[in-house]
């Protein structure tokens, strides 16, 4: 009885015969086979073991004859051992192996975004209106020094201040808004020239994640930050220096303290250049770096590729873990200029679940504790905060700022604005949008200019909204929310967690 | 230890100590309940050759903005007022008992050495009651404290100050600078200005203020000037960056005790000035930043310091409304936000520079400006003490190449 599964389909694909058309596009765009043709009838015999409910041959089906809903078999309840769970242990009787997952946890715990609430003005300070006065939205990432030194040079008939101090590269992005680490290989090459037409027109950055840039990237390297994780695949001096900042990847959100795994199947040829490695083997980059098991070396590799580059800035990735505070500061004191915080509802093309859902803490957290850490040890100015890991909306930017990020970091949301539904099967390689995959047939399904006009539209709605948030709370530039608890009141923590937070109930004024 | 009830800090106020109504209304105090308008009112001015006048003059000009407070709070910084202990630190305290006194004594006889001290005189007037003992000492530092202590002799008398504020219940350093004082409380600022007989008075820069609270309960030390050292703040409007200004301010060790955003505005100068050493013009544009968009129009070496500028102090831009007057030991400066959201006209005639909320109350005091002009949002109004009309030694007068 080998071939008997216990896990029955979690969703139902019904065709509605009087509406289909046969036209087999849904047999055509689904990436998993789910939808046959039967040469008999001419209708679609879908097989729903294989549905993710990603919505592609919804999406494109002319007659709207295609439903997918949840699969309503009763499993006897229990409230502790979950049908899901029962699942679990019916897969990995079956195969002994590790359960992988795609995109972020999708587990019910806490989310405190949505337990925090935003200030706004009333009467005693005047809210301010965006759409007729300035508001400004530009940050500046990197290493700041605490203070500037003036001196006077003379400017026509009288004089003028010049900058003494010599200041660090700092990048400059108009928005607090910059897209997380991707690489080429998890998704598309087309995934990745959509992000870097966008960040261009954003004025902000893309990161080209763990796998190389390729070389039609290259016009787009002041917006790009190229990332140099254990792997080092795809890392050569060129590639260094062919974005405007490094980041050294330690630790992601959706896997802290494990490595990468990029099936076989999608290292094609190309990504197998751009990685550096041969076609169709596994690419596994390593739990840590080789040549990182320490907080000093880390600071010979941060200073390593700043020499390499020319001192351009340097981003260290570190998931958010237990003991973030301590890591981060150490991780400034090391020479870091950005330090990127991944929280643990952070996306990943492919994560043991196990990792993915039990690993790591809330974002928000992070923030706060990094954030307050740095302010005491007095350093707080010598690195930018990157808030990343579970950002889904405008609200969620603000709110990460007002705890004290520097800027937010987004991937999820960026990939739904390019057709994702988080089917949570990126790790199959047979994404029907097109994103996480190699098959040439699917990735040639995003068209990077629509691609990058979807996610430009997505930036600049955010972007407005953060601009009503701003004028609303009575400021007109993003420095006078970032780090300002005081604009946060939450709605339903318990008071350790708010303590934690540094934010009071609501109900309370000043 | 003595066994003491436990007081409620920040009242000031002394049970049963009620002023019987027995003094005149100053003249000028028009009928007190009505027309209570909103907003603060405030006013500096500043004769650059050193010249004193009477705090007559900023009482009556304060007056003049009676419409712009409540009634509670009102308050004025004298510059140059003290020219018998130029050099002394004259700490104003606001006590609410006499166990706040003793112990605040015995903290400034322990840090310093007190050269003379007394009462802050004052006569009784109407309207205003509740006040807590007044009393002024007039306090040097020792070398051989700073030696042990090594601290800079203002760090030394910022700690004192920030001791003894967030420190002893019901005592409050009303300022603390040299050849200068603040005299404030619950009251209009007419009523204040008579009350601390500020007419007897004579100095070279004078800053008043009238509150109208809404943050705060009026409380005696929440009115203003805010001071530390020689710098004293008055302010009308609201700081709505108080979150981050406050949480940047900590992270300097700056104890943020008095519930008041006025608070931040008199620290990030100190920061500013004193300790990071910046140029008063260059501090105003930090704390009211110039706009990107006319940043990415300067030359590529103003771009450059302004960016710089931005980028290193963004958490002490002071965003939301306001209109600040900064007392200085070497001179004034008016400042307004970013985008002018609360009044603020200068004038200048001869060696005087004036500010006000209002035209009129400057008007009041010169009839007749040789220039009066309403300053542009974050552009601000600085006044100079001549160094060689000024006699104290300044601490840091911003050097101009000219």
């Amino acid at each position: 009885m080998a071939e008997v599964t216990f896990t029955r389909p979690e969703f139902r694909v019904r065709i509605d015969k009087e509406l289909c058309q046969q036209c087999g596009r849904c047999a055509h765009q689904c990436g998993w086979g789910v939808h046959k043709m039967d040469e008999e009838t001419g209708y679609p015999v879908p097989d729903s073991s294989k549905c993710g409910a990603c919505h592609r041959c919804v999406t494109f089906c002319p007659a709207q004859a295609i439903l997918v809903e949840k699969n309503p078999l009763a499993y006897k309840h229990s409230d502790s051992f979950s049908p899901d769970l029962r699942k679990a242990v019916w897969r990995q009787a079956e195969t002994g192996g590790v359960l992988l997952a795609g995109m972020g946890n999708d587990k019910p715990y806490l989310r405190i975004f949505d337990h925090l609430l935003l200030d706004a003005c009333q009467v005693t300070n005047p809210s301010i209106d965006p759409l007729r006065e300035p508001m400004e939205l530009r940050t500046f990432l990197g290493r700041k020094p605490d203070k500037i030194e003036v001196e006077y040079v003379p400017d026509g008939n009288g004089s003028k201040p010049k900058l003494k101090t010599e200041m660090d590269r700092l990048l400059q992005i108009e928005t607090p808004i910059v897209f997380g680490g991707m690489s080429y290989g998890s998704v598309s090459l087309n995934v990745h020239r959509s992000l870097a037409m966008a960040a261009k027109e954003l004025g902000t950055l893309m990161n080209t994640g763990e796998g190389g840039l390729h070389a039609d990237l290259q016009p787009y390297q002041d917006n790009i930050v190229v990332q140099c994780a254990s792997g080092r695949f795809g890392v050569h001096a060129d590639y260094l220096n062919a974005g405007c900042a490094v980041e050294i990847k330690i630790g992601q959100g959706a896997k802290p303290g494990i490595g990468g795994h990029l099936p076989g199947e999608k290292i094609n040829e190309e990504v197998s250049v751009t990685r550096m490695i041969p076609q169709g083997t596994d690419a596994l980059s390593p739990a840590p770096h080789h040549d990182i098991y320490s907080i000093e070396d880390l600071r010979q590799l941060i200073y390593a590729l700043k020499e390499a580059t020319g001192y351009k800035p340097v981003s260290v990735k570190i998931a958010a873990v237990h003991n973030v505070a301590a890591i981060a500061s150490g991780v400034v004191r090391a020479g870091a200029d950005i330090v990127y915080l991944d929280g643990f509802r952070g996306g990943t093309g492919a994560a043991p679940t196990v990792i993915r859902d039990h690993v790591g803490i809330p974002i928000e957290l992070a923030i706060s504790v990094v954030d307050q850490r740095l302010r005491d040890e007095g350093i707080r100015n010598r690195a930018s905060v990157i808030a990343a890991g579970g950002i889904r909306s405008s609200a969620d930017v603000a709110k990460a700022i007002a705890l004290g990020a520097d800027a937010c970091a987004i991937g999820s949301a960026l990939l739904v604005a390019l057709g994702c539904h988080l089917c949570q099967k990126c790790h199959t390689g047979s994404c029907s949008w097109g994103i996480c995959t190699q098959k040439p047939e699917l990735t040639r399904r995003l068209d990077p200019e629509w691609g990058a006009e979807r996610i430009v539209n997505l930036v600049t709605a955010w972007s407005h909204e953060l601009a009503e948030i701003l004028g609303a709370l009575g400021v007109n530039a993003v420095e006078s929310l970032r780090g300002s608890h005081e604009r946060l009141r939450s709605l339903g923590l318990d008071q350790q967690t708010q303590e934690i937070l540094g934010v009071k109930p609501a109900g309370i004024g000043h | 230890m003595i066994d003491r009830p436990a007081r409620k800090y920040g009242g000031l106020t002394l049970p049963g100590t009620k002023i019987p109504d027995v003094g005149p209304r100053p003249s000028y105090t028009v009928e007190a309940e009505e027309g209570i308008l909103g907003n603060c009112g405030l006013m500096g001015v500043c004769d650059e050759a050193g010249e004193r006048m009477s705090g007559e003059l900023a009482v009556r000009s304060m007056a003049s903005m009676h419409d712009r407070g409540n009634g509670l709070g009102g308050g004025f910084a004298g510059y140059g007022i003290y020219p018998d202990h130029p050099e002394h630190y004259a700490f104003h305290m606001m006590y609410a008992d006499e166990d706040a006194r003793q112990d605040t004594e015995f903290y400034l006889a322990r840090h310093f050495t007190i050269d003379h001290e007394e009462p802050i005189p004052t006569r009784a007037v109407r309207g205003i009651q509740d006040e807590p003992l007044l009393h002024r000492y007039f306090c040097r530092v020792e070398a051989e404290r700073l030696q042990e202590t090594q601290l800079s002799e203002a760090d030394y008398v910022v700690h004192a100050f920030m001791d003894i504020n967030s420190g002893i219940d019901g005592a409050f350093v009303a300022s603390a600078g040299r050849n200068m004082g603040a005299f404030k409380g619950v009251g209009f600022p007419e009523e204040i200005g008579e009350f601390y007989r500020l007419d007897e008075y004579a100095g070279w820069t004078w800053t008043g203020h009238g509150r109208f609270p809404t943050n705060t309960p009026g409380w005696w030390g929440g009115a203003h000037p805010f001071c530390l050292l020689d710098y004293s703040i008055v302010h009308n409007g609201e700081i709505s960056s108080y979150g981050i200004n406050k949480r940047y301010l900590e992270s300097h060790g700056y104890q943020l005790t008095l519930r008041t955003d006025t608070e931040v505005v008199t620290y990030l100068f100190d920061l500013m000035l004193r300790r990071h050493e910046l140029p008063v013009e260059v501090a105003c544009r930090a704390l009211a930043a110039p706009f990107w968009k006319d940043i990415d129009l300067m030359p590529a070496d103003d771009k450059e310091f302004y960016t710089a500028l931005r980028t290193v102090y963004g958490p002490g831009l002071l965003n939301g409304p306001f209109a600040v007057v900064l007392g200085m030991a070497d001179g004034m400066v008016a400042l307004n936000d970013r985008i002018k959201l609360r009044p603020l006209v200068a004038a200048r005639d001869g060696n005087r520079v004036y500010v006000a909320s209002e035209e009129s109350a400057i008007r009041e005091i010169c009839p007749k400006p040789e220039k009066s002009w309403m300053p542009r949002a974050g552009e601000p109004v600085i006044a100079r003490l001549n160094a060689a009309a000024f006699g104290a030694a300044p601490q840091s007068v911003p050097v101009e190449v000219n």
